[in-house]
């Protein structure tokens, strides 16, 4: 087996071709490979994040993480970007479609792609996963704990991001959804309404809401993190990655 | 959670960061994730100067019983100097 990779920051071109910083892993081996982007939490562009990027690399896809905060400079450490970001009330949607849609270009464009673009995002980036699914031809989704896509944001959320659900008829690919059994944001009668709108327009879909989880139980650098649900959660991706981005 | 909820101050004043001193001008406090302290929430607070660029940022992470101390003391401190000693408008 060769599991060795390459891993480092890479330049993309984001939405409007503006200059983004991304992080980019993908395995030194010569086999076709899926191509899988990332989208960090709101808190940004961290360690932890790259680390899944890793995570991917080491199973053979080529994955990538766009830093969506980039606009706030080069050399402005991640988190100072994520303060500001979120002071101006976060990205807007259409610069996070455009963005996403850069950094799946960067993976086709890799040697050795396939052509099969997965996504996956947590917390804020699990809507926005759904998003770009529902915006961008991707092959497959994963959702990881993301709130208001059925619901609205509560009125002081500074961008007053609209519930994406009416957007579910474009939904372009299959979607895995990841859910804590305890979050709030989604609770789990937010995760029903999706999985059932989902259902009656016959949209490819599986969720999955783990008990004695809530939000964020990924995240091994926060108390959230609920191994059990994690170790379940991941096999769940890469079998679900394994059957959509096979080329 | 994430909260998304920022309560967003004017402030004049100075901080200290990473570069050095700079002068304040805006204020964000919220409850939520924190970034480097080990809780699972915090009562997060940026002093900021959004004009001199994001690195202009003097960031706490506090517990909420910590915060709640902190306005505490911040009002004893007032309470205890002489009312408008240090105003903006002195």
């Amino acid at each position: 087996m060769n599991d060795a990779m390459w891993a480092g920051t890479v330049t993309i071109a984001g939405h409007e071709q503006s200059e983004l910083e991304a992080y980019l892993a993908r395995p030194l081996g010569e086999e076709p490979r899926g191509g899988v982007v990332v989208i960090h939490h709101l808190p940004g562009y961290d360690d932890a994040t790259k680390e899944i990027v890793r995570r991917f690399a080491a199973r053979g896809y080529a994955a990538i993480c766009p830093n969506l905060y980039s606009r706030e400079g080069a050399g402005v450490s991640p988190d100072d970007q994520a303060a500001a970001v979120r002071a101006k009330g976060g990205v807007p949607d259409e610069q996070l479609v455009g963005d996403v849609a850069g950094a799946a270009a960067h993976l086709n464009f890799l040697d050795h792609a396939n052509g099969r673009i997965g996504v996956i995002g947590f917390c804020s980036g699990g809507r926005q996963t759904f998003l770009v699914a529902c915006s961008l031809q991707i092959d497959a989704a994963v959702d990881c704990y993301g709130a208001f896509v059925v619901n609205t944001p509560p009125a002081e959320f500074p961008l007053q991001h609209k519930p994406l659900i009416s957007k579910a008829a474009d939904l372009s690919c299959p979607l895995l959804g990841l859910f804590g059994a305890e979050d709030k944001y989604p609770g789990p009668e937010e995760v029903a309404v999706l999985d059932a709108e989902l259902e009656r327009l016959g949209k490819e879909h599986e969720f999955h809401s783990f008990e004695g989880a809530g939000h964020a139980f990924f995240a091994t650098d926060r108390p959230a993190y609920r191994p059990a649900a994690a170790v379940e959660g991941w096999k769940k991706i890469f079998n679900f990655y394994g059957r959509h981005l096979s080329a | 959670m994430c909260t998304y909820l920022t309560e967003k101050i004017e402030l004049d004043g100075a901080g200290k960061g990473g570069n050095g001193w700079f002068t304040l001008s805006q204020g964000a406090v919220y409850v939520d994730h924190p970034y480097h302290a080990c809780h699972e929430h915090t009562v997060n607070i940026d002093f900021t100067n959004p004009a001199e660029g994001p690195s202009a940022r003097v960031a706490v992470e506090l517990t909420e019983e910590s915060a709640l101390a902190l306005i505490d003391a911040i009002q004893k401190a007032l309470a205890a100097a002489p009312p408008g000693l240090a105003s903006g408008r002195r």
